[in-house]
């Protein structure tokens, strides 16, 4: 049995539902990024798949390529996001930050 | 069973089970390190698609950039001591029903449903192909990608900066 779409598929599928997973019980806010990356690539190894086996051109690839970039942007404001918590609440609980404010 | 069927059972294998690590381990260190691993993983399986240029990328950008960057904020948020502690997971159990649910009908419907087939799946060099694009149809799209980082850029400098109380 050749490797086909659908084996590609699946693998997205499972990294899909490990970063839901994740991003579903974690409550530490870095975390719940790693989880929200692991969904990102899950998405993209589909972009790549369709690609490859089932358009034939490179224009799935472009789409891969600015998820990949929009992750990029999202840890960079995350992560910041997340050590401002960490300065205002000595903690990255999400449950213990649940305000905007001290 | 071909060499190039076991090759991507093995690099599969790699990539769930550092992903499970990221998902199920209780220290945080610990799954910041086993993002490598998938991310590493979904790199090899850019290459076994024929997207080099993407692997490239996902090198660059997952690996090099923003992992670093992760680790760098597990670094600075934490206390050396309760570091054992401190992945705390709550309600694993609804979680779980919820993820294997969701997984069970991505794969029905995956296998079930007819895909289109490629008239023939070639193996060429991507990187020109994708350049030209880039520069051609979708030229709009990638200029917006430039905003974006400097907005993003600007905004976690804005955020991230100590404010000064007198």
């Amino acid at each position: 049995m050749t490797i086909g779409l659908t084996h590609y598929l699946v693998l997205g599928a499972i990294l899909f539902g490990l970063g839901l997973y994740s991003v579903l019980t974690r409550r530490n806010a870095i975390s719940i990024l790693m989880g929200v990356e692991l969904i990102l690539n899950g998405a993209n190894i589909n972009y790549v798949a369709f690609s490859h086996f089932s358009s034939g051109n490179v224009e799935g690839q472009i789409y891969a390529i600015f998820v990949i970039m929009l992750a990029a942007a999202e840890a960079a404001v995350g992560l910041a996001i997340v050590l401002a918590i960490f300065q205002i609440f000595h903690t990255i609980d999400v449950e213990a930050a649940e305000t905007l404010k001290e | 069973m071909e060499l190039a069927t076991v090759i991507f059972y093995l690099i599969a294998a790699v990539t769930v089970g550092s992903a499970a690590m990221v998902a199920f381990s209780r220290n945080i260190i610990y799954s910041a390190f086993s993002l490598l691993g998938a991310f590493a993983g979904v790199a090899a399986n850019y290459v076994f698609l024929g997207a080099d240029f993407v692997a490239a990328v996902q090198v660059l950008i997952y690996v090099g950039g923003i992992l670093v960057l992760i680790l760098f904020a597990v670094m600075l948020t934490h206390r050396i001591t309760d570091v054992q502690i401190t992945n705390r997971a709550v309600g694993t159990i609804p979680a779980l029903v919820v993820m294997g649910t969701f997984v069970f009908l991505l794969v029905q419907i995956i296998r079930e449903t007819p895909w289109q087939k490629a008239k023939e799946i070639i193996y060429a060099p991507t990187t020109a192909k994708i350049g030209d694009l880039f520069l051609e149809n979708y030229l709009l799209p990638f200029e917006l990608a430039s905003l974006v980082l400097l907005a993003a850029l600007i905004g976690a400098v804005v955020l991230s900066r100590k404010e000064l109380k007198e």
